[in-house]
Formats: C-alpha cells, structure tokens, sequence
C-alpha cells in the first residue's frame, strides 16, 4: 500500500513517475476543484481491502476534526459512533484513511462491550488538504462512512 | 531501540457501571519512512507503534492498529466501563518487536 514516495510538492517527474491512476486522480483533484470530494483510487482499495464489499452507509458517525488544520503534523481528530455497546448491538471497529496520504490508511480502534462507548481522540498526520474518510463496522456486519474535509496549511509527514 | 515514556491518566476511583476516560501518551519519534537523510540522501527506515493494547484485569478491551500517519508521542484517549476493581495494562509494539508497558491501577466502588 505504501508507495514511496517523497513529501514534496510535486514535481514534473514526480508526476511521471507515479504514472498511477490515483497519482493521477490526486493531480487532477487539485486541478479541478469541482472533482475534489472524489476519493483517490489508493484509498478506495485500502478501504475495501479492510471492509470487503460491504455496502456503507451514511449516519452514526461524529467526527471532531479542525476545518483548518495549521500544523499537518499533528492534526487532532475524534469520533464517536453511536452505538449502546451491549453484546447484542456494539461497534466492532473503526478505521480512519487519509484520503491523499502517501499511506491513505491511518489506524484501525477495535472496540468491546467494555469500551462503554466508541470514541475516540487522537492526533494523526496529514501531507495536504484531503478528506478524512472515518469507516465504522458494527457486530452485525453493517459499516458505516462519514467522510471529512480538512484543509491542512502546513503538511505533515516529514521531509 | 527507541526510549519510550509513557504517561496514563485514570481517575482514581469509579461507580460501577461508570464509563470512563482513559488518555494515554507515549513518546516515541513515529519515523514514517518516507523522510530522507538530508547528508546522506537514504531513506530513513520506518519505525512506529504499530499496535496498542488496553487490558483490564488480564482481558483485551480496547486495541489500536497504527500505521505512518499517526503523530509522533501518540496521544489516544478512549473509554472504558467499570466492571471491577483491578488493573490496566497498557502495551505498545513497535516495528522491532520492542514491547512498553505501562500499567494503572483502578478502584470500582
């Protein structure tokens, strides 16, 4: 998943270099603004490849983060998902992706009936303005998606 | 092998059936892999915590699977319900294998 890239503004070789679909999404979003909530390919895969072909679905999904995040090092996100956390009806676990990261997949929170609540506060990296992408799978198998823009001043990531 | 400092925040003592926040930080540089040496021009290797574990009286409530992009000192405050009095276990792998542990006590009244 990881493509190895530098965190740099692109250059012209850059963008030869990735010659990828979702290099190429991740410049033609910046090109057009009217295309920017589109979620780069790499992203799309690292999300199916942890929930499957599971259908998702909008709604119980809150997600705290900046509108404006100045410093992309440590960018401070929270979430809750409503749930009751009993045995019969619990939040299984909880995925964050960084839609145009060089690593688009952030971390996954498993949860319990111990956990008394699903939320969530942490402090995540982010290269650029991007959309955070928050993926909720319940003990019944349904998931959830709430997807949150972010406009970062000063990337993160290091380099 | 990286130097880690944990820091826990429990309170001290809970109703039962109380739920509960738990915040924890950890210092640790979370090398990405991506940075280059500015002398050299080589990669510096990855090296993070790639997963965190809460145990509550030896049983796993809360995990974390971290990947590049969580910050450097991971902060992570989460929630718990109080069952019964007894301990917290806090444990972070990093990409070696090196494990820290830190642990908390909790009074249930």
């Amino acid at each position: 998943m990881v493509r190895t890239i530098e965190m740099q503004p692109l250059s012209r070789r850059d963008i030869l270099g990735y010659a990828g679909t979702a290099a190429f999404a991740a410049v033609a979003t910046s090109l057009f603004p009217q295309a920017a909530h589109a979620t780069p390919a790499s992203a799309d895969a690292a999300i199916k490849e942890l929930i499957g072909s599971a259908e998702t679905m909008a709604g119980k999904i809150t997600v705290d983060l900046p509108q404006i995040a100045e410093n992309g090092n440590t960018v401070p996100i929270g979430f809750e998902v409503e749930s009751p956390m009993t045995d019969g009806d619990y939040v299984k676990v909880v995925h964050v992706f960084a839609d145009e990261n060089p690593a688009p997949f952030v971390a996954s929170f498993h949860f319990t009936t111990a956990s008394g609540k699903a939320k969530i506060a942490t402090r995540m990296r982010l290269i650029k303005t991007q959309n955070v992408i928050v993926v909720a799978q319940m003990n019944d198998g349904s998931v959830y998606m709430a997807k949150t823009p972010v406009k970062v001043t000063i990337g993160g990531c290091g380099g | 092998m990286a130097i880690a400092k944990a820091r826990i925040k429990v309170p001290k003592s809970v109703a039962k059936g109380e739920i509960f926040q738990v915040k924890t930080l950890i210092s640790h540089k979370m090398e990405t892999g991506l940075r280059k040496d500015k002398k050299t021009g080589e990669k510096i290797p990855r090296m993070i915590l790639n997963r965190f574990v809460c145990k509550y009286n030896g049983e796993e409530v809360f995990a974390c699977d971290w990947s590049t992009p969580i910050s450097a000192n991971p902060y992570t405050a989460f929630y718990l319900k109080a069952s019964e009095s007894g301990t917290l276990d806090f444990i972070w792998t990093d990409d070696e294998g090196s494990v820290f542990e830190k642990s908390a006590d909790i009074m249930v009244t």
